[in-house]
């Protein structure tokens, strides 16, 4: 990767590479948490870890090709990401209620 | 007279409509029957205004503009009303006798549950009427025709939880799109001729046509057919004597007075350019001619007071029809005139027995009547005179006009006219003698209910029986000293047709005295069946056989008024309806096969696919990753 003069010394001290395979890695982990585990809670945790995958490849870039723009994105993210676990948790906690439970293997009665 | 009272004419019956109709269930009923008959009164003070304001500003006729309709390329249809004289008297005659049987309404449908719906259909049918004759081109004349049709219908139909009103209704309301069927080609041809469908650019471009232009003679058969199916000429008048279901003011004022002489209004509108078409008016003349006998000659055997009444003014419109194919314009609107104060008094004269018999009809089960109903049986009497052209009445100055103008025109006509005045006289007397004298032949509970109707019923019999005595007044001939004023009224109306066919505007070739002969022969004929029905019916006291009797070939066939209805039924009915019905199931076999399919396949599909929702959510996830790996794939490595 040609390093670009503009990007700080600091910065360019980790390359980007390492970045793309961090984040893959936390987004692969993230994937197999949603298809394997059952408890609702865990599921949403492997969501929110998806999420975060792609806010640290969003600054990654951004660093690197000196915009602003990509860091920017990443605040909006966050702030819905809290809103939407604010919603998610309440939804869990609704399932809790009915089912006494947080399997979303009770949750099978939306089918044919 | 300003404008803003002449559009008033029509609207304060639509007005009334709109309360009625809208408001039916929650006005009562006191007040249903004055709104409906006050908007009527309204617009009849107006109309009276609106003739005295036109004669006192020298009788000059003015087409009043409202607004811009239709504009389609060159055609251009604006809303206006046309008053002249023709426009005016029909006003009169619409809401004048209008006015009287909606008053005679509120007696006679008192004890009905649909009051408030009949008054509402009766200002609406006045609304379209009263459009018919205002309106200054061809096109409102039109919506005019349509709506008063539909108002026939729904009134035909009022009571219509009985199956037979109703198919009287459909009877109706088809025959009559038979004829609109005509009148709206004979509208095309006018606007392919002449570029327009106002009255008066119509008839002045018409002016200058040739006598007997073949256009011309298409155009007015047209409009000729229109008025056979409105006004009930033969081979289409079936369904006025069927029409007689509906209540009786109905037939008084729609199917008597004023809807079926809509097409003589229509006829003596386009003067202009009947006169350019001999050969039409030859046919309009036989065809009356024909409807007048015919029409006459079922009159003779029939045994339901109103169906008596029906074939009379089938052929009296023969009468009027006739008149016209001897361009005897105002002469039949004379007839028209007092055809609407005669035929309106015997139908409401027929209601008031029809009410005191508790709703019996069939005149068998009448008689003696006169002692009970005196003030009806006097008007029925003034009325019985007028219709059979008993001078000095009413029927024995129009009718006497008419049949002196086709005796000019056409002998054989006039011995056909004098024939039907023959019959015409007979039944009417010997509805008269079988209804009220006599004895009574009804039963016990009848003869007990008998009363004399209520005074909203009776007031309009007398005003209509003075019309009925002194409406032939206004058109005395000149033979008995007397001055037309009708004709003399009526005549700026045919400038036109003076121009174009100046031979049949000549004054006539009768002399007095042979005038004098053909009256002496009408009346003669008249007196000589009232003294035949009299010394039958009342002298010799035979009563009509009942049904189950055995009749003789020729009064059966005339008792079934010739099998024209079955006729009717054999040639155009069944074979429509058979046909439909075999497009019908042809059709259903096709759609069926073709909807029924689709939803088949649409199922079986449905089928397939509903498989996949397992309902666990791990499988949806499961469906998005690899959703999203697909797309990864596709977008990125191919």
């Amino acid at each position: 990767m040609i390093p670009n003069p503009n990007i700080p010394e600091v910065i360019q001290n980790v390359p980007l590479q390492y970045y793309l395979i961090l984040s893959t890695l936390l987004f692969v982990i993230g994937i197999i948490g949603v298809l394997t585990r059952r408890n609702a809670i865990i599921i949403f945790m492997s969501v929110e870890l998806m999420l975060n995958a792609a806010n640290i490849l969003l600054i990654a870039f951004s660093s690197y090709r000196s915009d602003p723009s990509g860091q920017v994105f990443v605040f909006f993210i966050m702030a819905v990401a809290a809103a939407e676990v604010a919603v998610g948790l309440a939804i869990i906690v609704m399932i809790y209620r009915n089912t006494r439970n947080t399997d979303i293997g009770f949750l099978n009665k939306l089918k044919w | 007279m300003s404008a803003s009272l002449l559009v008033l004419i029509p609207l304060l019956p639509f007005l009334g409509f709109l309360i009625n109709g809208i408001g039916f269930r929650t006005i009562p009923k006191g007040a249903v029957g004055i709104i409906g008959s006050l908007a009527v009164i309204g617009s009849f003070a107006l109309s009276l205004n609106a003739f005295n304001a036109f004669v006192a500003a020298g009788s000059t006729p003015f087409v009043l503009p409202l607004f811009d309709w239709i504009t389609v390329g060159d055609l251009n249809i604006p809303f206006s009303f046309q008053i002249d004289q023709l426009s005016l008297l029909m006003l009169m005659i619409i809401t004048g006798v209008g006015s009287l049987i909606h008053i005679y309404s509120i007696g006679y449908m008192k004890h009905d549950e649909g009051f408030g719906k009949f008054f509402a259909y009766l200002n609406l049918f006045l609304f379209f009427m009263l459009l018919l004759v205002l309106g200054s081109n061809y096109v409102i004349m039109f919506i005019g025709w349509e709506g008063v049709g539909l108002c026939s219908y729904l009134l035909i139909g009022f009571w219509n939880k009985n199956t037979n009103y109703n198919n009287a209704a459909r009877k109706a309301f088809i025959m009559n799109r038979v004829g609109d069927l005509g009148f709206l080609l004979g509208i095309f041809t006018i606007i392919a001729t002449f570029g327009s469908v106002e009255y008066l650019e119509v008839f002045s471009k018409a002016t200058g046509f040739q006598v007997g232009d073949p256009v011309i003679i298409a155009i007015t058969l047209f409009l000729f057919i229109g008025a056979m199916g409105k006004s009930a000429q033969i081979p289409l008048y079936t369904w006025l004597p069927d029409a007689m279901a509906g209540p009786t003011p109905v037939s008084a004022l729609i199917h008597a007075a004023t809807m079926v002489t809509a097409g003589i209004y229509m006829v003596i509108r386009s003067n202009v350019l009947y006169s350019l078409a001999p050969s039409t008016l030859e046919f309009v003349g036989i065809i009356g001619g024909a409807t007048a006998l015919f029409a006459a000659s079922i009159g003779l055997l029939q045994n339901d007071i109103k169906k008596v009444l029906a074939y009379s003014t089938v052929s009296q419109l023969g009468y009027m029809f006739m008149g016209l194919g001897a361009m005897a314009y105002s002469a039949s609107m004379f007839h028209v005139i007092t055809h609407a104060f005669f035929k309106a008094l015997l139908f409401l004269g027929a209601g008031s027995v029809i009410h005191a018999m508790s709703d019996e009809q069939d005149i068998r089960s009448m008689g003696g009547l006169r002692k009970k109903l005196p003030i009806t049986f006097l008007t029925f009497l003034i009325a019985t005179i007028a219709i059979s052209g008993i001078p000095p009445f009413a029927g024995f100055f129009s009718k006497d006009e008419i049949l002196a103008h086709v005796f000019e025109h056409n002998k054989l006509l006039w011995v056909v006219g004098v024939l039907g005045s023959l019959m015409t006289s007979f039944y009417m007397f010997r509805l008269l003698f079988l209804t009220f004298f006599g004895k009574f032949r009804g039963t016990h509970d009848q003869e007990h209910h008998l009363h004399e109707s209520p005074a909203s019923m009776t007031i309009p019999l007398v005003i209509l029986a003075v019309l009925s005595a002194l409406g032939g007044f206004i058109g005395v001939p000149e033979a008995l000293h007397g001055t037309h004023k009708l004709a003399e009224f009526m005549s700026p109306l045919y400038e036109g047709s003076r121009q174009v066919n100046p031979e049949a505007f000549l004054p006539t070739t009768l002399s007095h005295s042979e005038e004098y002969i053909l009256m002496a022969v009408s009346v003669g004929v008249a007196l000589i069946s009232l003294i035949i029905a009299y010394v039958m019916y009342v002298q010799k006291e035979s009563v009509p056989a009942p049904d189950s009797e055995e009749k003789s070939a020729v009064q059966n066939l005339i008792y079934n008024k010739y099998y024209v209805d079955e006729l009717y039924n054999a040639v155009f009915v069944k074979p429509i309806k058979s046909l439909s019905n075999v497009l019908y199931s042809f059709g259903e076999f096709f759609i069926d096969l073709f909807v029924n399919g689709t939803a088949r396949l649409i199922a079986f599909l449905g089928g397939l696919l509903r498989k996949t929702q397992t309902g666990s959510t791990g499988d949806y996830v499961f469906a998005m990753v690899l959703g999203i790996v697909v797309i990864l794939f596709w977008k990125l490595l191919l």
